[in-house]
Formats: structure tokens, C-alpha cells, sequence
């Protein structure tokens, strides 16, 4: 079934590899994903990593839109039906507090909670929490009710309404089958960080962080460490595994 | 009218009727293929009103179907021998509405083909996932409720099954209601209230179809029902008429006395699109107040009351889903409380929802096939109620 | 017309046999007929074109009897727990075997996968999702016929 697990000298390789990669700074706050060993062929995911972004509104540029396109880009979302049927897993909203008139801005994807609403409503189980905290659709089981749209307390999940043919090889996604941020998962499983982080991180904002929430010494978790941040919606309790700066 | 003259019509107003479902089935069938064809872009639901017309037509039908049981249940199980005659045609009824109400929810599925993924994968956390067995069981056990009511030497099982029957619909019902009430994240939903509230209002609803049908086969078989019955069926309908809005009113107002929900009550019953006019005047007028005029008036009153009485309460029935179902997911999710957001995907924004033809057709195909069912049923067995006390015979339903 | 307790009548039983042995006789007849016009009617077998020179992931009969359940584990073995760079991967399939014309595996009755399915009349689910090409922005394909 699944492959032997590589020998030592691929692993140290890899290893070596994905640190050596790690101390490529390609802006500041932006890293690779760091690993202490990375995943061999056949290899499942583990609990240990728990992965999370934090983004910083203070530093998100009100009208700039390099998240979203590059999401659309790596994803291959090119819909042209009328809007408020396209799909779309990540957007920038734009803000002004009420009582005070201060603006601000930040981009609003799938929280990808601990704890999350959509997976307890899915009624075939195809909207599930990998062991590493991604929310993913499973379109094998999806049977399209939108119930988990109904649920999800940040309307991150989108209904595809038209039949597709321009998917990406990487990201199958079609008719009839709820989708999501899947935080690129695919990028993930090969060491490398969402496209809207990089994105970010190349447009010179560097709003946008992301790593391992688990791992004590990674740079996300410093940071939240020192710095008190949000989570959109808390009064529901639903731990997402994304936090803000500056909402 | 007179029987013979009746007698030879009768057959030609059956065909007619089966036409007319068919060709609202077929209706149906068409947009459901449509949707199937193009996706849901040819609907008007977009990703923040997900479930939209054809979901206004099948929760009707589901919670109906639950509560027109509720006039079999008053016969066997608290033993009112006025509605044991009726309990058979309540069953019919039941499993017709049921019928046309899953129909019009498996068709509009993103992925309606993938219904053996949804019978062989449970997500037990979820009230979908137990919906597929309450569904089905109810079926069953509807079924072999009909069994025991109309095979004589089952009689005496009647109660027994019709006591499970009434314990499943229970269940049932209150899952529908939870569907919206398990919702934590909307401000429309989020209330346990909701269970019970869905519970009563089947009750009225699944009356006023038992009244409408009840009347219109006893005009067409020249049948007289006896006047004390109708009294009791329609001030029946109007004590479950007022005790629906009395959980409505609940409802709304203890929405209204919490600060975070009162931007949404102010849109559904104030400001909003069309949604404060269908709740006012279609629910509370319309669905409410003319119906319990109607329905507890001292006049005396022929059997075209009941039919109107009941016809204003279906107006109302739609009337408050769709403002439910729909205006309470047209008010966009508050992420940030205390912030006014604009974004690309409708953050902040209300939706505006127009419905399309396929979903009313679909919606359409739902009530066409509860019709054919209770029409084709109703012809073929012995569904009309048999009642034999007062000065009106039982008059059999002549055979061709 | 036909009651139980009226068995057939002789003459009336006589031809209805006479209909009962010409339902049997005939299609046997047809199939039985040695005749090379007869080919015409039938579904042509199907003829995919693999021209990829590699050795595939496993035995040709292995792949036509298992594929459905190499599919359908690895795919769960991929999504549910992440598990990657796996011996069977759609993609790999596709790779290799799209047809060197259009880069798909759909499209024709000669492409990889469309070939066989549209023979044995098995709607393929997989591309309303999955990429069937290996070119970008290729020109929608139709799958094969759906049963």
C-alpha cells in the first residue's frame, strides 16, 4: 500500500534541504515552511503541526488586491458568471470602525477552526478537519447541500454554480461541490507556503504570517506570543487557526 | 350535485387532474435537468442565499406532511372517533407531502447523482445525516400505520403504531426545526426555540392541507361533512393558528431585546427588501389574523370557510418560510461586530434574491407529485373519510 | 381474458408457443450467424493509443480489473490523511497516458480513458473535477457518453 519509508540519507537530505531553504529569506516575513524533517512519500500528516496564519491589518493596504489574485491564480478560479454567484475563497475587506471612523483593512478566508461549525453539519462527512488543522472539502463526498455554507459563521465556503473545465492539475475543484480556502494545501504538502502569504509577503505589505502554531520557536508563534492578537468572531469558541492584528 | 350526473364526470375530472401533476411534475424534471445541465448559475442563489425558492416549497411540504399526521394521531391515539375516519386520508396526505417535499430537496443538491454517497457516508454530528433515516422511517412506519388503520383484523394495533407514529414525527420535526436552530453563526437561526416552533406550526399547516383536500373530495363526490365535525377541524386550525404566532412573536421579540440582533429584526420586519411586507401582510394579515377570523367566526358558515380559512393560512405558511429561509440569509453575517464592512463577496452587503423559473418549476414539481400521489391513492382505496353517525349515511365512492 | 382457471386453450396455446420459440430462435440465429456484415451492428472494441514507452505503474490486467479501487483508496489515502508522492496518482495517469493530439485523456474514443468507459458504457466522474489535460487552458473536451 503505502511506500517504505525513505532511508536515513534521503531524509538527512531533505532535511538538510528544507533547512538550507528555510535560511533563504525571500522578504522579510516570509519564511518556508520550516520542518524539522519533511514528510517522506506515503507519509500521513500529524497532529504535531498545527498550521495557522496571522495577519496584521495595520499593515494590509486598503485597495490592494495581491492576496486575491494570487489565490485565483494558484487556484484557477476564472469565473465570469455574475458576482455574487463566483466563487471566491479569499477576499480584502474593507472596514471603518462605527464609533470611531478609523479604517482598516484585512483579507478574510477559512479560518480553519479547531473547532470548526461546518464539519459537525456535513452530512456525508466530505467537509473535514485534516490532523494537521486544515478544514478541506472533500469533493469525492460532497453532495452539494450548502448546509456547512449555512453554517460557517465567516461565509469562507463558496457553491460552484457553473460547469468547469480550466481547473488546475492540483487543485481539482467542480459543478455542484462546495470549496474553500484550503490554505494551499497542495504548496503545503511540498514545503511551501500558501500563494496568498507569498504573494503578500512580494507585494512589500508583509501582512500576512504563516507557520506552525504548535511548534514554539516558529516565527507565528513568537509573535503571538508577544503580541496580543484576535480571533474574528471569538464569542463562538471555535479556536480558528487564523489570527488578526489591528481588527 | 347530483350523484349520476357526477358519476359520469368523475372520471374525466380525474384525468384532467393527473394531467395537471404530470405536467407539473414534469415541470419539475425539466428544471431539476436544467440545473443539472448549466449549475445552479440559471438559479437565483448565489453564495450567500444558498437555499432559496425550491427549499420554501420543500419545507413546506416536510413539516406539513409531519403535522397533517396530527389528525390520525388525535384519532388513535386520544381516541376522537371523528377523526379515526379521517386518519387513513391524514396518512395518504402524509406520505404524499413527504414524497414531494425530498423530491424537491434531492433535486436541487449541488450533486443530486451522488444520493448513494449520501445513503452509505454519515456524518452523525449532523441533523442531515439523521434527517435520512427519520425520513425513510417515517415512510415506514406511515406505511404500516395505513396498514393497521385499513386492514380490519389490524385494527387493534392502530394505537400502538399510531403512538410510534406520533413519537417519529415528534422527533422528525424537531430535527427540521434544529436544521436552522444548530446554526450558531446566524442571526436569523441561532435559537433553540426554533425546534418547537416548527413542531406547531406543522400542526396548523398540516390541518389547513387536511381541510382543503378533505373539502374538495368530499365537493366531488357529492358527500356532505357532518357539521359538527368541520366545526371542531376549523376551530382546531384556529387554535394551532394562534399558537404558531405566539412562538413567532416570542421569537421576534426576544430577537428585539438583544442590542447585536437588532440591525437584522430591523431589516426583517422593517426596512428590508420585501421581506417586512411578506411578513406583515402575508404571515401576521393574511396568514394570521384574517384565517382566526375566519376560522373562530360564530356565524354560521358553510364548508367554503374551512377552504378559505385553510387557503389563508397556506398563504401565510409560504409567506413566513420564505421570509425565514430566505430574508434571514440575505442579511449578511456580522464578522466584525462594531465595524461596517465592504468587500467583493457581499461582507456587509444584503443580498437581493429574485426568484427564477427553474426553482419555481421544481417547487411546482414537489406539490405536483403530493398530488398525484393522494390523487392516484385517493381513487384506487378506500381513503375518503367514512363517517356514520347524524343523519348522513356513508356514501361509498362509486367503482367504474 | 385471461383467467387462472381458464388454462390455454390448444389452439390458442399453439401459437403462442409458436411465438415463445421464435423469441428464442431468432436472436440465437443472429448471434449464431457466422456472416462479417453482422460486425457492423456491433460496438466497435475499444482502441486506445498508449504510445508512452515507460513501463505503467502495474500489469495492464491489474490496472482494467483495479483501477476503481486504486482510485478510490489512494484518493482517500491522499485527501483524508495527506499522503503524497504515492505509487497511483490520477495525475501520474494522465501523464502519462494523454493523448499526444488534444493532451487529454477525454475527448475521443481513442483518448486513454474515454476509450474504454464509453465502450463498456461507465460514466466517468472523475473530470467534472480533475483536470483531464496536460495542456493549460486546453479546449473543453466532452467525456464520453453518459449511460
Amino acid at each position: 500500500m503505502s511506500a517504505a519509508p525513505p532511508g536515513p540519507s534521503r531524509r538527512a537530505l531533505l532535511g538538510a534541504g528544507a533547512a538550507a531553504a528555510a535560511g533563504l529569506m525571500l522578504a522579510p516575513g516570509i519564511r518556508l515552511v520550516e520542518l524539522a524533517q519533511a514528510r517522506g512519500a506515503g507519509e500521513p500528516v500529524s497532529g504535531r503541526v498545527r498550521w495557522g496564519l496571522l495577519i496584521d491589518a495595520n499593515r494590509c493596504a486598503s485597495g490592494c488586491t495581491a492576496c486575491v489574485d494570487a489565490c485565483a491564480q494558484e487556484n484557477g478560479l476564472d469565473s465570469t458568471i455574475e458576482l455574487r454567484q463566483r466563487p471566491q475563497w479569499i477576499r480584502k475587506v474593507e472596514l471603518k470602525e462605527l464609533r470611531t471612523g478609523r479604517t482598516a483593512a484585512a483579507p478574510v478566508m477559512c479560518q480553519h477552526c479547531a473547532d470548526p461549525p461546518c464539519v459537525d453539519v456535513c452530512p456525508t462527512g466530505a467537509s473535514f478537519k485534516r490532523a494537521d488543522g486544515i478544514v478541506l472539502v472533500d469533493r469525492h463526498t460532497c453532495i452539494g447541500c450548502r448546509y456547512c455554507i449555512m453554517a460557517c459563521p465567516y461565509k469562507a465556503r463558496s457553491f460552484v454554480h457553473e460547469p468547469l473545465t480550466q481547473q488546475k492539475p492540483e487543485v481539482p475543484r467542480g459543478k455542484g461541490c462546495v470549496e474553500g480556502c484550503t490554505l494551499c494545501v497542495h504548496r503545503i504538502d511540498r514545503d511551501r507556503s500558501p500563494a496568498c502569504v507569498q504573494a503578500c509577503a512580494e507585494s512589500e505589505h508583509g501582512a500576512m504570517l504563516f507557520g506552525d502554531l504548535n511548534d514554539p520557536s516558529s516565527e507565528i508563534a513568537q509573535r503571538l506570543r508577544a503580541t496580543a492578537s484576535t480571533a474574528l468572531r471569538a464569542d463562538l469558541g471555535l479556536d480558528p487557526g487564523v489570527r488578526y492584528l489591528g481588527v | 350535485m347530483a350523484r349520476g350526473a357526477f358519476a359520469r364526470k368523475e372520471g374525466h375530472v380525474f384525468w384532467l387532474l393527473v394531467v395537471a401533476g404530470l405536467l407539473a411534475v414534469a415541470g419539475g424534471l425539466a428544471a431539476a435537468y436544467a440545473m443539472e445541465e448549466h449549475g445552479h448559475s440559471i438559479s437565483g442563489m448565489s453564495n450567500q442565499i444558498v437555499w432559496g425558492l425550491p427549499h420554501v416549497f420543500a419545507i413546506f411540504l416536510i413539516v406539513a406532511a409531519s403535522g397533517v399526521l396530527n389528525v390520525a394521531s388525535i384519532g388513535s391515539v386520544f381516541g376522537k372517533p371523528a377523526y379515526k375516519a379521517r386518519a387513513p386520508l391524514s396518512g395518504l396526505l402524509s406520505l404524499a407531502m413527504l414524497a414531494g417535499g425530498l423530491a424537491v430537496l434531492m433535486l436541487d443538491l449541488g450533486r443530486p447523482e451522488r444520493l448513494m454517497v449520501a445513503a452509505t457516508h454519515f456524518n452523525f454530528r449532523s441533523v442531515f445525516a439523521w434527517n435520512v433515516f427519520l425520513y425513510s422511517g417515517m415512510f415506514a412506519i406511515v406505511a404500516a400505520y395505513l396498514w393497521m388503520l385499513m386492514e380490519a383484523r389490524m385494527n387493534r394495533y392502530a394505537k400502538p403504531v399510531g403512538l410510534a407514529a406520533l413519537g417519529w414525527r415528534f422527533v422528525l420535526t424537531t430535527g427540521t426545526g434544529s436544521i436552522f436552530g444548530f446554526l450558531v453563526a446566524r442571526q436569523a437561526y441561532q435559537s433553540a426555540l426554533l425546534a418547537p416552533m416548527f413542531i406547531v406550526l406543522s400542526l396548523g399547516w398540516g390541518l389547513a392541507v387536511f381541510l382543503i383536500v378533505q373539502s374538495a373530495i368530499y365537493a366531488w363526490n357529492g358527500l356532505q361533512l357532518p357539521v359538527p365535525v368541520q366545526t371542531r377541524m376549523v376551530r382546531l386550525l384556529g387554535v394551532f393558528v394562534a399558537a404558531g404566532m405566539y412562538f413567532v412573536i416570542v421569537y421576534h421579540l426576544t430577537n428585539l431585546y438583544w442590542a447585536r440582533q437588532v440591525a437584522f429584526e430591523r431589516f426583517l420586519l422593517f426596512d428590508g427588501d420585501v421581506y417586512p411586507s411578506l411578513f406583515w401582510s402575508g404571515y401576521v394579515v393574511l396568514g394570521g389574523i384574517v384565517p382566526m377570523a375566519i376560522l373562530f367566526s360564530p356565524l354560521p358558515r358553510g364548508p367554503l370557510s374551512a377552504v378559505a380559512g385553510s387557503a389563508f393560512v397556506l398563504i401565510g405558511a409560504f409567506a413566513q418560510l420564505y421570509v425565514f429561509i430566505i430574508g434571514g440569509q440575505a442579511f449578511p453575517l456580522e464578522i466584525f461586530p462594531g465595524y461596517v464592512a465592504t468587500s467583493s463577496f457581499l461582507d456587509g452587503a444584503i443580498d437581493s434574491y429574485a426568484p427564477s423559473l427553474p426553482e419555481l418549476m421544481l417547487g411546482l414539481g414537489g406539490l405536483g407529485i403530493a398530488f398525484l400521489i393522494t390523487a392516484a391513492g385517493v381513487r384506487v382505496l378506500r381513503f375518503v373519510p367514512q363517517d356514520d353517525f347524524g343523519s348522513h349515511p356513508a356514501v361509498v365512492v362509486a367503482e367504474d | 381474458m385471461w383467467s387462472i382457471r381458464a388454462p390455454l386453450s390448444p389452439r390458442r396455446g399453439s401459437l403462442v408457443r409458436r411465438l415463445l420459440a421464435l423469441g428464442f430462435v431468432l436472436p440465437a440465429a443472429m448471434l449464431a450467424a457466422p456472416s462479417g456484415a453482422d460486425e457492423a451492428w456491433r460496438t466497435p472494441k475499444p482502441a486506445i493509443v498508449i504510445e508512452s514507452k515507460e513501463h505503467c505503474v502495474a500489469p495492464p490486467e491489474q490496472i482494467r480489473r483495479e483501477h476503481p479501487d486504486m482510485l478510490r483508496h489512494q484518493r482517500n489515502l491522499t485527501v483524508r490523511l495527506g499522503e503524497r508522492g504515492m505509487k497511483f496518482s490520477l495525475n501520474g495517469c494522465i501523464a502519462c497516458h494523454a493523448d499526444r493530439q488534444t493532451g487529454s485523456v477525454i475527448g475521443s474514443d481513442h483518448a486513454f480513458c474515454q476509450g474504454c468507459h464509453s465502450y463498456a458504457a461507465v460514466h466517468i466522474d472523475c473530470f467534472d473535477c480533475h483536470q483531464p489535460s496536460v495542456r493549460p487552458n486546453a479546449p473543453a473536451l466532452a467525456t464520453g457518453a453518459k449511460p
